[in-house]
C-alpha cells in the first residue's frame, strides 16, 4: 500500500488546520454560510436530513488494518457507532457535529486519511477494480496509476473549480468490476505489443442523464497517460457549460459536440500539454510502484474442506479465485438480509480490520457495490475467516445475488432525496431471503436510487428502482436491462410507478418470467436482452 | 399552518422554532404565519439556526405535522433506524411519518 511522504502528511495536516479555524469562523459569526458552505463541502461536509454527514477518501477504495480501526473509532467517538460505505468506495458518517469535525479530521490524519476530494466541483477521489493486485485476469497492477491520478489531482489549481463534479475510474482487466464506462473518464488498462497503455474513455455517467462513455483513444502510452487525461481535463474545463448545472457533466459536452470533435480537442491540446512536461519521470513512477509489490506469497495450495454446507455454499458464492496459487479473494457481504446496505457497525469494522492483519497481508478494499474485499487470503485460511465473520453477522453468501443490493441513503438520510431507498431493499431481500431461491436465479445485479441523482446506480442494474416524488408520496419505476459491467448498458423505464409493496411485487414477477423464460446458463439481464421487454411487462401489468 | 425549521449549527440537529426559541421536537412548533421570514433571518444572524426554511404543516391532536414527507422523516429521524429517532423507546412514535 502507498505511504504518505512528507508533503501527502504537510498538506493533508495543512488542511486540517485551515478547516479548524474555518470552523472556529463559522461557530463564530464570522463568516455566513453561505460562505462557509463550499469551504465544508471542500471537506466533505455536508448537511443532511438530520445533521452533518462526512464523507471520509478511501483512495481507490483500499486501506489497511490501521486505517480500518481508525474508521471504527471515528464511528464510535463522533458517530453513533456505524459508517456507511458507499458506491464511491468511500465511507459516510450520518451525525457528525460541526464543533468536532477538526478533530475528528486531526484523528483521520494520523493514519494518512481525509475527506478531501469527496465533494465539490473537483476531481473527486479516484476508483478502481477491489479485485487489483489479485485478479487473474488483469494486465497490470491499477493502482499505481489510481495513486499517480491522486496525486496529480489533489489540489491540482487548474481543476479545482471545474464546471461540475468529476469521477475518474481505473481498471486493469477486461472484466469491468469498477462500473468504468459510467465514470467522466473510464481508463482500462491494456497491452498493445507488450507496451503498457490505456484505452481511454469520456464522458460516461449516470444521474439525471446517464450515458455510457464512447471510447476517445484506443491506446495511450503509459508514458503519455497523465498528460492525455490532462488534455481531457482543459478542454472540459474550457467548454464545460457553467450556466446550468443539469447539463454541466463532461459527458454533456462530449455528447453535444460529438465524440469526434472532443477527440480532435483533445488531441490538439495534448500536443501543447505534452510540451509542458508534466508526465512523471520513471523513478517517480517506480517509486509508487513499489508500494503495491505483491506480498510474500507462501501459502500451499490447500482445497478447504467443504464438509460444513454453510460453509462451502460462502465459498461458492463470496470467494473469488486469486492469481496466486494457494490463495483466494474473499468478500465480505455488507448486505445482510433485511439489513441496510453498506452499513457496517464499529464493532464490524474491527473486526474486518483485525482479519486483514491476521489472515489477509492487512490490505482491504471498498467495492462500489458497498462491499468489503480481503483482497490476498491463503485458502487454508478459509474457513477460520469465515467463522469469524458468521461470529460478526459478516457471512452472508449472496455476493451478486439479488440480496446483494445497492442502495444509496434515500430519504432516511439524504436531503436531495425523493423517496426512501433502504426500506425497498429491505423488503426485497427478505422476500428473497431463501438462499436456494437466490442461487438458483444467479448473479442479479439489483440497484436503488432515491432520486434522480442515481448515486443507487440504478442505471446500471440489471433491475434497476428509481423512488421519485408523486404529489408527496414515495413512488418506485422500474428499469430493466442495465449493467455496469464490461457488457455495459443503461436500464430503461418498463411503465408506470409503483408504491413500496407493489415494486417488491413486481420484482418477483420479474424473476417468475425469467425463470420460466431463462436458457441454459442465462442470466436474468441475458434473457431480458434476448426476449425483450414484453413478457415482462405482461406478467407485471397485466 | 406554517413551520420554522433549521438545524443547529454546531450540532447539525435538526430544530423548530417554538415562539421563543428553538426545540427538537416538532410538537413544540408554533404556526409562524406571515411571521415566518422576519424570525428566520434574525435567528438566522443571531447564528442560533443553520440553513432555516418555512413550512406547510397541519394541526393535528398530537401537535403540529409537517406536510411533505421529507420534513415529516426529519422530524423523527431515519425511518429505518428507531433507536436512532429521537423515540427511540416508543415503536409506535413514527406511525404517522409515512
Amino acid at each position: 500500500m502507498y505511504k504518505y511522504d512528507h508533503f501527502d502528511q504537510s498538506i493533508v495536516d495543512a488542511r486540517v488546520a485551515e478547516f479548524r479555524d474555518q470552523v472556529n469562523r463559522r461557530i463564530a459569526g464570522e463568516i455566513t454560510e453561505d460562505q462557509f458552505k463550499p469551504l465544508r463541502l471542500m471537506n466533505g461536509l455536508y448537511l443532511q436530513l438530520h445533521a452533518y454527514m462526512l464523507r471520509v477518501a478511501i483512495p481507490y477504495g483500499t486501506l489497511d488494518s490501521r486505517q480500518m480501526r481508525m474508521l471504527a473509532h471515528i464511528a464510535r467517538k463522533y458517530d453513533r457507532d456505524y459508517g456507511h460505505f458507499t458506491t464511491r468506495q468511500n465511507i459516510q458518517y450520518n451525525w457528525i457535529k460541526l464543533e468536532e469535525c477538526a478533530d475528528l479530521l486531526e484523528e483521520l490524519a494520523t493514519v494518512e486519511m481525509h475527506a478531501i476530494q469527496t465533494s465539490g466541483n473537483c476531481i473527486r477521489n479516484i476508483s478502481s477494480d477491489q479485485y487489483a493486485g489479485a485478479a487473474a485476469d488483469e494486465v497490470a497492477d491499477p493502482r499505481p496509476w489510481a495513486e499517480l491520478l491522486r496525486q496529480w489531482s489533489t489540489f491540482h489549481p487548474e481543476f479545482s473549480y471545474l464546471p461540475r463534479k468529476f469521477k475518474i475510474a481505473v481498471i486493469a482487466s477486461p472484466e469491468d468490476r469498477a462500473a468504468m464506462r459510467l465514470h467522466d473518464i473510464g481508463l482500462e488498462l491494456v497491452r498493445q505489443n507488450g507496451e503498457l497503455g490505456a484505452r481511454v474513455f469520456v464522458g460516461g455517467g449516470m444521474g439525471r442523464t446517464p450515458m455510457i462513455a464512447p471510447e476517445i483513444n484506443p491506446f495511450v502510452k503509459a508514458d503519455d497517460l497523465l498528460s492525455y487525461i490532462e488534455a481531457c481535463l482543459r478542454v472540459y474545463n474550457r467548454y464545460g457549460r457553467r450556466d446550468n448545472i443539469y447539463k454541466a457533466r463532461i459527458k454533456i459536452l462530449v455528447h453535444e459536440i460529438g465524440a469526434d470533435e472532443y477527440r480532435r480537442q483533445v488531441a490538439e491540446e495534448f500536443a501543447h500539454v505534452k510540451t509542458l512536461g508534466i508526465d512523471p519521470p520513471l523513478a517517480e513512477l517506480e517509486r509508487i510502484s513499489a508500494f503495491f509489490a505483491p506480498p510474500a506469497f507462501d501459502a500451499a495450495d490447500v482445497e478447504p474442506d467443504r464438509s460444513d454446507p454453510d460453509f462451502a455454499v460462502w465459498l461458492d458464492q463470496n470467494v473469488k479465485p486469486h492469481k496466486q496459487t494457494g490463495y483466494a479473494i474473499v468478500n465480505i457481504s455488507l448486505k445482510p438480509i433485511g439489513g441496510i446496505p453498506g452499513d457496517a457497525t464499529s464493532a464490524q469494522i474491527d473486526v474486518m480490520a483485525d482479519l486483514a492483519e491476521q489472515y489477509g497481508f492487512d490490505e482491504l478494499r471498498v467495492t462500489h457495490a458497498q462491499n468489503i474485499v480481503l483482497p490476498h487470503v491463503a485458502k487454508r485460511d478459509l474457513h477460520a475467516v469465515w467463522q469469524v465473520l458468521r461470529n460478526a453477522d459478516l457471512a452472508d453468501a449472496n455476493l451478486d445475488l439479488i440480496s446483494d443490493i445497492i442502495a444509496c441513503p434515500g430519504l432516511d438520510y439524504c436531503s436531495l432525496a425523493n423517496a426512501r431507498s433502504i426500506p425497498v431493499a429491505q423488503k426485497i431481500a427478505t422476500r428473497f431471503a431463501d438462499m436456494d431461491r437466490q442461487r438458483d436465479l444467479g448473479e442479479l445485479k439489483l440497484k436503488i436510487s432515491g432520486c434522480i441523482n442515481a448515486c443507487g446506480h440504478h442505471h446500471a442494474g440489471h433491475i434497476g428502482i428509481l423512488g421519485v416524488d408523486r404529489k408527496g408520496v414515495e413512488n418506485y419505476q422500474l428499469t430493466f436491462g442495465g449493467s455496469g459491467a464490461e457488457d455495459v448498458s443503461i436500464g430503461k423505464i418498463i411503465g408506470p410507478g409503483f408504491d413500496e409493496d407493489g415494486v417488491v411485487d413486481a420484482v418477483e414477477k420479474a424473476t417468475e418470467v425469467y425463470k420460466t423464460l431463462r436458457e441454459g446458463d442465462e442470466r436474468f439481464i441475458d434473457t431480458y436482452r434476448r426476449v425483450g421487454l414484453e413478457p415482462f411487462k405482461e406478467a407485471i401489468y397485466g | 399552518m406554517k413551520l420554522l425549521t433549521g438545524n443547529e449549527l454546531g450540532s447539525g440537529a435538526v430544530t423548530w422554532w417554538t415562539g421563543n426559541g428553538w426545540s427538537l421536537h416538532v410538537e413544540d412548533a408554533v404556526d409562524v404565519g406571515e411571521h415566518g421570514e422576519a424570525v428566520l433571518h434574525a435567528e438566522e444572524g443571531a447564528r442560533r439556526v443553520n440553513a432555516p426554511y418555512i413550512i406547510d404543516a397541519v394541526a393535528t391532536p398530537q401537535g403540529p405535522r409537517p406536510a411533505h414527507i421529507k420534513d415529516r422523516v426529519r422530524a423523527l429521524g431515519p425511518t429505518v433506524r428507531p433507536d436512532l429517532t429521537l423515540k427511540p423507546a416508543d415503536p409506535a412514535a413514527g406511525d404517522w411519518i409515512i
